[in-house]
């Protein structure tokens, strides 16, 4: 097409997004943009559909009040609807703020005064109810936009407006003033804020991150070129948007590349949809992995035996050829032939069912993931990576190049990023993605932001001989048993949780003369394990309290403790006492943040009386907890919590280096 | 609220039904008004489901009259119910289970689907297209009812709240003007009752049907009904708005054992 190529800009010189989403337009209009799943058929939106329709969606936002400078809350699952919205806003120069749909009304109000909210764009009639609860206490929110009107027709608030009366709105509003958005997004520059993300508040209240255009772009651009992503790369949008993983994958690398992002059909059916659309790029929290294997491996224990003979000997040759074929390392031949024969029995199928057979790149991020997890993925032929990074620096530090990964570590500094270490090992980065500043909180930016512009990450990390960057722990719960030892609570969970029958765990040790857990059972999988056994159960708290339970989980701990005597630096810090919890740690309950890391002070405060049993060497101990459910009631669970001791080994001589 | 009640669409006029000579229900009148959540409680065996089924033309009771739409109904079966636009769901669940939720909710479509047999087996042209168009209307109540994620699951293999869920969405596909609805909420936890309770209102609300409901639990008769008649061994003991209903001395004395 010689007439689009007369006026092809270079996409990479665009500094904006409104300015990127229009390149596209211009440059690849039947391409497809979004796709999303309506009456149970994938529809597609092409970028001219949505360059269209955000140009619509800014001028109705425009007529409606909405100026420069002026944020926006965004709140709801991923809908293309949604990531219009932030793009729409963008264009009137305004700052999209990305909030957790599965907050409640108090935790969004929150957010929605610290950042002076006066636009609200939300999915449906959830959030519209919750905002009218809290809207006695927000006297700057001055409209409202749903995308789904279900349930909102006998809503008569002045302030409520339908998003498809907002793009009417706005297509007449752009037929009388056909230029009034192109000269608005001519004013747009690099500098200005692109988006406000919050942080998940592990420490504290949430702060307001604002990002730049500029930063956000860079970031983008230095994924893209570091895994050469492109516009025929399809992901699929189902993390939270309010998430920088979700905006920077889903939001600016599709804006930076052109490739097409997917909207799942609802939270429930995200699996089934994952297969149908077959990703190539994939983005996914370890706890999603984790997930996965763990569904794979309850039903192999299901399967017949002959499957599972199967099974395992080939997962034997992935485990010991696999990783090293995906790396273009030298294998015996009879081994490529064993894996080739592999690939196509197991792991091929597997993937398939999976929904990653078409996967060329899926990252991991967020927290550490077990190495044996990762190792299983690598192992069957996808190429899983990890990186790092956090809120302030959108999502980019480091990153795993392709054919050279340790399971160890988040890789190597990703281009145009500088990373070094303090002398207490907490990592510190620069580069053009650093945040511009907290809202409102220059007190807060000038303390993660030192005299030589590198931002203090909290985490504790070393670097590897080849300059790979192994993150330990968040500086600050690295701790010293009584010992001497070195205490990463972190390390040890993660280690835990890597056990289909560990959902999540908690350690304590810190100033301790030994290391203790409290566990959470994965009830799906024990569940399923008590089932083969005939075990009868009632619940959660009824199985989380059975000896077999009890033995099982035991048997985890004393294999984490095996692997821990072998680590050079955590061999002291093996767990001595453990004990099943007897509710699920729950992010209403503030034991979890929103996106499920463990709020370890918050949990050793609400069961002090369980430390200190763990600690008292007990046998056990009563406990009364209140749990919130979802609809707001409350209840009290009780339980007479038993401690049990595990096994510990002897730590291994340290080798000489 | 704004839903609006409008005119008398189902008047049942000193019905009585016997089987030999058990009297299941003993000159009953109430009527049922369009757009409104109706429901009939009592305690077990009060004639309740028989109610429905006289309502439906399952049953046909041996005294009384039937005024639908103001029209003096004569004997009538299920299936010519079906075609005036009444749907109901049942207290045992009437599915079929070994067909996936999206078959079992087509087949709610079968009275509007005007190809025969032959252009169906061949399902080429006017089948085809009668198919695309009947599934459209069933993928919209299937997110209607939140149901995505089990669209080709096996009915047998979900959960019994969820296959109420889906026995629900089948008369819906019907789009009854009259939805007779047996013990929707029986033997479910608080919140599937929860989620059922809202189904309901969105239906009555979003399509305006008018919903016939039988109910053990109290509390959701209470909070979504606009009227309630109120049932013991076959007699009317009790028809007004729930609040009227719930101070009843007769009401209290049935379902408490003579406290009064």
């Amino acid at each position: 097409m010689a007439t689009t190529r007369a006026v092809a800009v270079d996409v990479a010189s665009l500094d904006t997004f409104p300015r990127l989403l229009m390149e596209h337009a211009r440059q690849r209009p039947q391409r497809p943009a979004m796709r999303e799943k309506e009456y149970g058929i994938w529809q597609t939106y092409t970028w001219a559909d949505v360059a269209a329709r955000v140009r619509a969606l800014a001028s109705g936002l425009a007529e409606l009040g909405f100026k420069r400078g002026d944020r926006l809350a965004v709140v709801g699952d991923n809908r293309p609807r949604l990531y219009w919205s932030v793009a729409a806003c963008q264009c009137l120069g305004g700052i999209p703020v990305m909030m957790y749909q599965d907050a409640v009304a108090q935790e969004m109000a929150y957010v929605m005064l610290d950042a002076d909210i006066r636009f609200a764009s939300v999915e449906d009639q959830e959030q519209v109810d919750k905002l009218l609860e809290i809207e006695a206490d927000l006297p700057n929110l001055e409209r409202v936009i749903y995308d789904d009107p279900r349930g909102l027709r006998h809503y008569s608030q002045p302030f409520l407006h339908g998003m498809d009366e907002v793009l009417e709105m706005g297509r007449i509003h752009d037929e009388y003033h056909p230029d009034f958005l192109d000269k608005e997004l001519d004013k747009g520059s690099p500098e200005d804020i692109a988006v406000m993300l919050y942080t998940s508040g592990t420490t504290g209240q949430p702060k307001g991150v604002c990002q730049s255009h500029a930063a956000f772009i860079a970031a983008a651009q230095g994924g893209c070129a570091f895994d050469s992503l492109g516009e025929t790369e399809d992901i699929l949008s189902y993390l939270p948007m309010a998430w920088v993983g979700d905006h920077l994958f889903s939001y600016a690398q599709a804006l930076v590349a052109g490739f097409t992002i997917n909207c799942p059909e609802s939270a429930e059916t995200v699996m089934n949809d994952l297969r149908e659309i077959g990703p190539t790029y994939y983005f996914a929290p370890p706890r999603v992995f984790e997930n996965l294997l763990t569904q794979v491996m309850i039903r192999m224990e299901d399967a017949s035996r002959p499957k599972r003979a199967l099974f395992g000997y080939f997962m034997d040759v992935a485990r010991r050829c696999g990783a090293d074929i995906l790396d273009g390392k030298p294998v015996s031949a009879t081994d490529r032939l064993r894996y080739a024969l592999g690939k196509l029995l197991i792991y091929g199928p597997l993937k398939n069912v999976l929904g990653l057979s078409r996967i060329r790149v899926a990252y991991t991020a967020g927290a550490a993931i077990g190495p044996d997890l990762f190792r299983f993925y690598r192992s069957i032929g996808i190429n899983l990576k990890q990186l790092y990074g956090q809120t302030e620096t959108c999502a980019y530090v480091c990153l795993q190049p392709d054919g050279n990964i340790k399971f160890d570590s988040v890789g190597t500094p990703a281009p145009q990023v500088e990373v070094k270490l303090a002398d207490n090992g907490e990592i510190l980065v620069r580069g053009p993605m650093l945040l511009k500043a907290y809202y409102k909180r220059p007190e807060a930016t000038a303390e993660a932001i030192n005299a030589e512009g590198y931002f203090m990450t909290g985490d504790a990390g070393v670097f590897d001989s080849d300059g790979h960057l192994k993150i330990i722990d968040r500086a600050k719960d690295v701790g010293r048993l009584n010992g001497g030892g070195m205490f990463a609570p972190n390390y040890i969970e993660n280690k835990l949780k890597f056990f289909p029958y560990v959902k999540e765990a908690v350690c304590f040790g810190n100033g301790r003369e030994h290391v203790t857990a409290f566990i959470n059972i994965d009830l799906e999988a024990v569940g399923n394990w008590a089932e083969r056994r005939g075990l009868a159960y009632a619940g959660y708290t009824d199985l989380a309290g059975q000896a077999a339970v009890y033995e099982l989980v035991k048997d985890c701990v004393e294999q984490v403790n095996v692997d821990l005597a072998g680590d050079a630096a955590m061999g002291d810090a093996q767990v001595r006492r453990f004990l099943i919890l007897h509710k699920e740690l729950d992010a209403d309950d503030g034991e979890l943040t929103r996106t499920r890391k463990v709020r370890r002070n918050f949990i050793a405060e609400k069961y002090a009386v369980l430390v200190d049993a763990l600690y008292a060497g007990k046998t056990s101990q009563y406990i009364e907890t209140q749990v919130s459910y979802e609809d707001g009631r409350s209840n009290m669970v009780a339980a007479e919590l038993r401690i049990e001791d595990a096994q510990t080994f002897p730590p291994q001589a340290r080798k000489a280096a | 609220m704004a839903r609006q009640s409008g005119d008398v669409i189902v008047d049942l006029r000193n019905i009585s039904l016997r089987f030999g000579g058990v009297k299941a229900l003993t000159d009953i009148s109430f009527d049922v008004r369009e757009h409104e959540i109706r429901s009939i409680i009592g305690p077990n065996g009060a004639g309740k489901s028989s109610m429905l089924n006289v309502i439906n033309g399952v049953y046909h009771p041996q005294e009384g009259q039937i005024h639908f739409r103001g029209q003096l109904r004569r004997r009538m079966e299920p299936h010519h119910a079906a075609e005036q636009g009444i749907a109901r769901t049942f207290q045992n669940i009437a599915l079929f289970r070994g067909m996936t939720v999206l078959d079992n909710i087509m087949t709610g479509r079968a009275l509007k689907m005007r190809c025969n047999f032959l252009q169906h087996a061949l399902y080429w042209g006017a089948a085809q297209r009668e198919e695309v168009a009947h599934r459209l209307k069933v993928e919209e109540i299937i997110e209607f009812l939140e149901i995505q994620s089990i669209r080709k699951t096996p009915v047998g293999r979900l959960p019994y709240g969820l296959q109420k869920r889906v026995e629900l969405a089948r008369a819906l596909a019907a789009e009854p003007h009259i939805l007779l609805l047996d013990e929707p909420m029986a033997g479910m936890n608080v919140e599937e009752k929860q989620d059922m309770c809202r189904f309901i209102l969105d239906v009555n609300d979003h399509y305006g049907t008018t919903i016939v409901l039988i109910e053990h639990d109290m509390g959701v008769v209470m909070d979504i009904s606009d009227r309630v008649v109120v049932l013991d061994y076959g007699r009317k003991i009790g028809d007004g708005l729930p609040d009227e209903v719930k101070n009843d001395p007769d009401v209290i004395r049935a379902y408490l054992g003579g406290a009064h």
